[in-house]
């Protein structure tokens, strides 16, 4: 009896499949990130870049599953945990599988336990959650799950590849540490404090400290104290005005040194420091945009300044996102069934077209890739920001950086 | 000890930028007792039509057009906007400068978008003008405090020296006399909240190249302005200049040493609790100045209200 159940089931879910195998469907991708408030440049930029690589990528090239095409529908979560959870409800009610989110490590902690609970309770209508931004380690460790995939290397992987090129710097021997008063800022300290001290004891961190975030008029005196502390280098993870401030003040003051950072390029601010951070701001980042990583990824940046001439291509890790998933739907053969779609993203191997290989490992979920630090300069620089005629040219890069990182994830895969 | 007068020198610019922001202000408000919160958002005007000004016609033709805009602006707001929101009482002017503010930050984010503005400090000014130990002072941070000085001097001449002067200051105590006696009072609003919003223009021409151009500058400024003025006394000019200048000397130098609260409260006689992690004061005991830099202004502006309530150099009023 029971087998005849499960023959009429499957039957019937064959018919259903392949009835809409011949009907091209459209598979729905959330956005969830700020589109309005303070944040809403760094949002409305990754929705653009999000929606182009889906119709470039997919959509352009004959979609996947004989013709299945990408949908990326923007949700404004204000950056709040609160408005991203109703959001979230929304995009699932809607029937929409895939949500993508990055701004804020605070809304993807939110995010993240959501999703479990959701996907616990309804396995009809499970959903998974693609992190393209969101750095905190915790993600893919204590709070890891099997629902989140995360894109970007997360900070201390990012930390272990800028004290990489910092320790091979025999000039530095001092370095100072300043960033916003917040869990970030506090990992990036805690992060390079560490790893300082594992790789060449003879450093000395001269100055370890936070400042209120978004609250500080004049960065003068903290550049002082940078100066007079003798630092050879400084290593901030400042982002927004806060990193301008940081910088110029630091600069202008008579510091002659490196500032290593993770922000510092992109909506406004590459134009903004212009001359000032010439040879002088180092950034880390994944991805290579000068020089180009292939001449795939030059149509592509080319094709995406054509449609948005005031954007730039500063996340090419939405690109690494939309062709991996793009990747694993086919593997699957479904976009309805997500632990399917899991399972093939799972251990994939994925040729970037940004250069190098992408590997998404499995027991952590947290994606394996180049990571390059690149210089703040407008001497090679074939793709500029903010059409200033400077960007960011890589100096070294850390291939399949933090390989072999720990991880404290313990994932527990559906049945 | 080089550091000190590294910090002397940069606490005089912070202040002396207060000051631009704090003399239109407080001219304002003795005037028509109505405290103008969009005072800053029109500092932030100045900023971008100065970079706008810059794009085509260099930073100097900025600094001499763009506070000039700004200023014709503030007075069309008093003329088309405060003038009439004025007869129904304080409340409403408040409430009319207040979405004004919001306005501006809006028209501004449409206009230019969310992004930093590159606005640079002009070439002839981009030199390390001298150092102390090692520390080096830029030459526009020099350009920036004569600026301020002669606009402190070249105000103080015309209040206290001029006929104009002694006109305002009279219009500012006995508008109905001084009408009486056939001189416009309305045109003098017109003109002081014009001329006052020009000094906050220059700020913003001045300020954005170091502080940075973007939608939040005059949220950032907004609250300590005020606080200026009423540490300085309404309506005082000299009390602007003090205060800006012990409010930039204060935050400069809290931020500048590294002072932790527990040295403070063992110096006067309080021990360290042996264990921090659960005690109650915790967070008191582990403060360090630079964590309350900025939270400094308000404490002194409180203990001023309570000791002295019309400001350091305030008359106070009936």
């Amino acid at each position: 009896m029971k087998s005849i159940t499960k023959l009429g089931a499957v039957s019937a879910l064959s018919l259903v499949i392949g009835a809409s195998a011949s009907f091209a469907e459209t598979i729905k991708i959330a956005f969830i990130d700020p589109l309005s408030g303070p944040f809403a440049s760094t949002g409305t930029n990754g929705l653009h870049q999000f929606q182009f690589a889906a119709d470039y990528m997919v959509n352009e090239k004959g979609g996947v599953l004989d013709g299945d095409t990408f949908e990326v529908v923007g949700f404004d979560n204000q950056t709040s945990p609160k408005e991203s959870l109703i959001q979230l409800q929304v995009a699932i009610d809607q029937g929409i599988r895939y949500i993508v989110q990055g701004n804020s490590s605070g809304v993807a902690n939110a995010l993240t336990e959501a999703i479990d609970k959701h996907n616990r309770r309804n396995p009809d209508s499970r959903v998974l959650f693609l992190n393209y931004a969101a750095v905190d380690p915790a993600l893919t460790n204590d709070k890891c799950n099997f629902w989140h995939f995360r894109f970007d290397a997360n900070a201390d992987i990012k930390m272990d590849a800028l004290t990489d090129v910092i320790v091979a710097d025999e000039n530095i021997k001092k370095v100072y540490i300043i960033g916003q008063d917040y869990s970030f800022g506090k990992a990036v300290s805690d992060a390079a404090n560490k790893m300082l001290g594992e790789k060449r004891d003879d450093i000395e961190v001269v100055g370890d400290e936070l400042h209120p975030i978004g609250k500080v008029k004049d960065f003068t005196p903290y550049a002082r104290k940078v100066v007079s502390s003798g630092a050879d280098a400084v290593i901030t993870g400042n982002w927004g005005a806060d990193m301008l401030g940081l910088g110029k003040a630091i600069i202008d003051n008579g510091f002659e040194g490196p500032i290593f950072t993770y922000y510092a390029a992109g909506s406004g601010m590459t134009a903004a420091f212009g001359e000032t951070g010439k040879d002088r701001i180092r950034l880390i980042s994944q991805g290579s945009i000068n020089p180009i990583g292939s001449e795939e990824a030059r149509e592509t940046y080319n094709a995406f300044k054509e449609k948005y001439p005031e954007g730039n291509i500063d996340q090419s890790r939405i690109f690494n996102t939309i062709g991996m998933l793009a990747t694993a739907i086919e593997e699957a053969g479904t976009a309805d069934d997500v632990v399917a779609v899991a399972s093939a993203l799972e251990g994939m191997e994925y040729d970037s077209m940004w250069g190098g290989k992408l590997f998404m490992r499995p027991q952590d979920h947290q994606l394996i890739q180049d990571m390059h630090v690149g210089v703040h300069t407008n001497e090679n620089v074939e793709f500029d920001y903010d059409n200033s005629g400077f960007g960011v040219v890589n100096e070294s890069t850390i291939e399949m950086a933090g390989m072999d990182s720990a991880t404290t994830c313990e994932m527990k895969r559906p049945e | 000890m080089d550091l000190i007068l590294v910090n002397i020198i940069d606490g005089l610019v912070t202040g002396l930028l207060l000051f631009m922001l704090s003399a239109g202000l407080t001219l304002i408000f003795s005037m028509m007792g109505v405290l103008n919160f969009a005072h800053a958002s029109f500092y932030m005007l100045g900023a971008y039509f100065a970079y706008q000004i810059s794009q085509g016609l260099g930073f100097w033709m900025g600094l001499l057009i763009a506070p000039l805009i700004v200023g014709v602006l503030g007075a069309g707001v008093e003329r088309y906007g405060l003038r009439r929101v004025h007869q129904y009482g304080h409340v409403p002017e408040l409430i009319f400068t207040f979405g004004l503010a919001l306005l501006i930050e809006e028209l501004v984010q449409f206009v230019w978008g969310k992004n930093q503005m590159p606005y640079f400090v002009p070439e002839a000014l981009n030199f390390s003008a001298f150092a102390i130990a090692g520390n080096s002072i830029p030459a526009y941070k020099i350009f920036m405090i004569f600026i301020s000085l002669a606009i402190f001097i070249g105000l103080l001449f015309i209040l206290t020296r001029t006929r104009v002067g002694m006109i305002i200051q009279a219009a500012l105590s006995y508008p109905r006399t001084v009408e009486a006696l056939g001189h416009n009072v309305p045109l003098i609003f017109m003109g002081v909240f014009g001329v006052g919003t020009a000094l906050a223009g220059v700020a913003g021409v001045i300020a954005g190249p170091v502080l940075g151009t973007f939608p939040g500058m005059a949220f950032v400024l907004g609250s300590i302005v005020f606080v200026t003025i009423v540490i300085g006394g309404l309506g005082s000019l000299w009390g602007a200049l003090v205060a800006s200048l012990l409010i930039g000397w204060i935050t400069t130098f809290a931020k500048a040493y590294n002072i932790a609260m527990a040295d403070i409260l063992n110096g006067i006689g309080f021990a360290t609790p042996e264990n921090l992690d659960d005690n109650l004061f915790r967070d008191l005991w582990t403060v360090t100045s630079p964590q309350i830099a900025d939270i400094l202004p308000y404490i002194l502006m409180v203990l001023i209200l309570i000791f002295r309530p019309s400001g350091l150099f305030g008359k106070r009023h009936s």
